[in-house]
């Protein structure tokens, strides 16, 4: 294995390491989709009649619809947890230590990025077994077929907590900028019901969640999980993956302003 | 040019302010330099400059021969760094926060853990590699910071104020280390703000205000005069 690999695998295994040494962490992570999924679905399927519309071929469960937007939530807090790390991380000195590796910034950061992924996507799938033990099952295929979107959309929001890390300050900040990203990004999307239906109440709403890439996350993961490819989701997801990459790639670059503020 | 480490013209600004005006200095190789200057000299702007976690507009830094701005990776990898923020994981023991450190390097795996023992065995730490950091005391852990500066064999080293909350006893034990270093070859710039961490045979810079005041061996430039006096009336008469 030659440099590259090693600084790599390096990442990855203290990514894993330390989430290893957060068992409450892994608990959080999955109570909260089981949650929605158990209760709130519970309580409002019959109030959200959904019709048949793709990658669905028949009437289905309130339960079973948000499914894939939970898998994106766990991708969503993940990466936004990735970012409080990374900020934690700046302000105990350890990522100093990271970034004057003799290796390029950008190739740590993606392994960091890699590593918190590949975190989030093992959470996902211990929220899918679980569902499926509560009989909320997707098509077996399915659960092989959805690794890929998974992880572009974990880069994705990975890609989107870098961004934040290099913009917030302290870590006293970070709660703050989280209410401001994570609840509208996760509302104003179809996680929760399909457009078509925010649609009814305000064509505007429906117009602003079909400009936010979550919502593409949660419909690459959706038409993945039955087999199929959304095109346009995968579009957007790609896009906004490499925008963020490489908004954080600036935002980590020792020359510019951002980094005056912190090191 | 020195192959320790060279800086030359080096300004820094956050915004209106500057940190750093037209700093030049150089560490042939074997020096035992001390940056002697007060809190808000600029020290830890100038060691974030010379580790790469800010990029000066304007100057030079080379270290071991390679110009930071254009062969940042050969300068780095010359370079080994003592922060004075602790960097370890207290949740890993020494061994696993060493060998992460020495991945991060591109050490190549096979000699790895020969490094580690070897680092340790310097520092009088072998039989805490199995520890958890979390357990070690301060002075353990100032120590295994060093030990893992050293792990990839540096040219120059670089100590960003090492013994801060220190006691005596183990100031000492860091300090003769060091000192020890330097005699085998390695350049080294260690900051402090502390006069007594300094010996008369060190090579010698002040900082103040973002300039170098004075640069020679101590026991010269102090000449008859305590040493923190002479620090104390050198300040004063910048300010």
């Amino acid at each position: 294995m030659n440099g590259f690999g090693r600084v790599a695998l390096a990442i990855i295994s203290r990514e894993f390491l330390r989430y290893v040494h957060q068992r409450e962490r892994f608990i959080a992570a999955l109570v909260r989709p089981l949650v929605w999924l158990l209760i709130f679905a519970a309580g409002f399927r019959a109030t959200l009649g959904l019709s048949i519309i793709p990658p669905y071929q028949t009437y289905i469960t309130y339960e079973t619809y948000i499914v894939p937007g939970l898998c994106a939530m766990v991708l969503l807090f993940n990466g936004m947890q990735s970012s409080l790390s990374l900020v934690y991380d700046r302000e105990m000195g350890s990522m100093r230590l990271l970034l004057t590796s003799p290796f390029p910034r950008w190739w740590l950061l993606f392994c960091r990025l890699f590593g918190a992924t590949a975190i989030s996507i093992l959470q996902v799938y211990t929220f899918l077994i679980i569902a499926a033990l509560f009989g909320i099952k997707m098509p077996t295929v399915g659960y092989i077929a959805v690794l890929p979107a998974l992880v572009l959309a974990g880069l994705m929001l990975g890609a989107l907590g870098l961004v934040l890390s290099s913009l917030i300050k302290q870590l006293e900040n970070f709660a703050g900028v989280m209410n401001f990203v994570i609840f509208p990004m996760f509302f104003m999307s179809s996680a929760l019901y399909p457009l078509w239906r925010i649609g009814e109440s305000s064509p505007l709403l429906r117009d602003i969640c079909a400009l936010n890439p979550f919502t593409y996350a949660v419909e690459l993961i959706r038409f993945s999980l039955y087999l199929q490819i959304n095109w346009i989701a995968l579009a957007w997801v790609l896009v906004s993956a490499f925008i963020l990459s490489a908004v954080a790639l600036w935002g980590y670059e020792p020359s510019r302003g951002l980094m005056k503020r912190k090191v | 040019m020195a192959k320790g480490l060279t800086v030359r013209d080096l300004s820094f600004d956050y915004g209106p302010k500057r940190a750093l005006d037209r700093v030049s200095f150089a560490l042939d190789q074997g020096m035992f330099c001390a940056l002697l200057g007060p809190n808000g000299a600029g020290k830890s702007t100038l060691v974030s400059l010379m580790t790469r976690l800010l990029v000066a507009p304007e100057g030079d830094i080379s270290i071991a021969g390679h110009d930071l701005r254009h062969a940042p990776r050969q300068a780095l990898a010359e370079l080994g760094v003592v922060f004075q923020q602790p960097t370890l994981d207290l949740n890993l023991t020494v061994r696993q926060n060493l060998s992460y450190f020495a991945a991060l390097h591109g050490l190549p795996a096979s000699e790895v853990d020969g490094r580690i023992d070897m680092a340790l065995g310097q520092l009088d730490m072998s039989e805490r590699a199995g520890e958890k950091v979390g357990k070690l005391n301060g002075g353990h852990r100032r120590r295994m910071e060093l030990a893992r500066a050293l792990l990839h064999q540096p040219k120059v080293l670089l100590l960003d104020e090492p013994t801060v909350g220190l006691d005596a006893a183990a100031r000492h034990a860091i300090t003769d280390h060091v000192h020890a270093l330097a005699k085998d070859g390695m350049s080294v710039l260690w900051t402090t703000h502390l006069t007594d961490e300094v010996r008369d045979d060190d090579h010698l810079l002040v900082l103040h205000q973002g300039r170098i005041l004075a640069d020679g061996t101590t026991g010269e430039l102090r000449g008859n005069a305590k040493l923190s006096d002479w620090f104390l009336d050198q300040t004063k008469v910048a300010s």
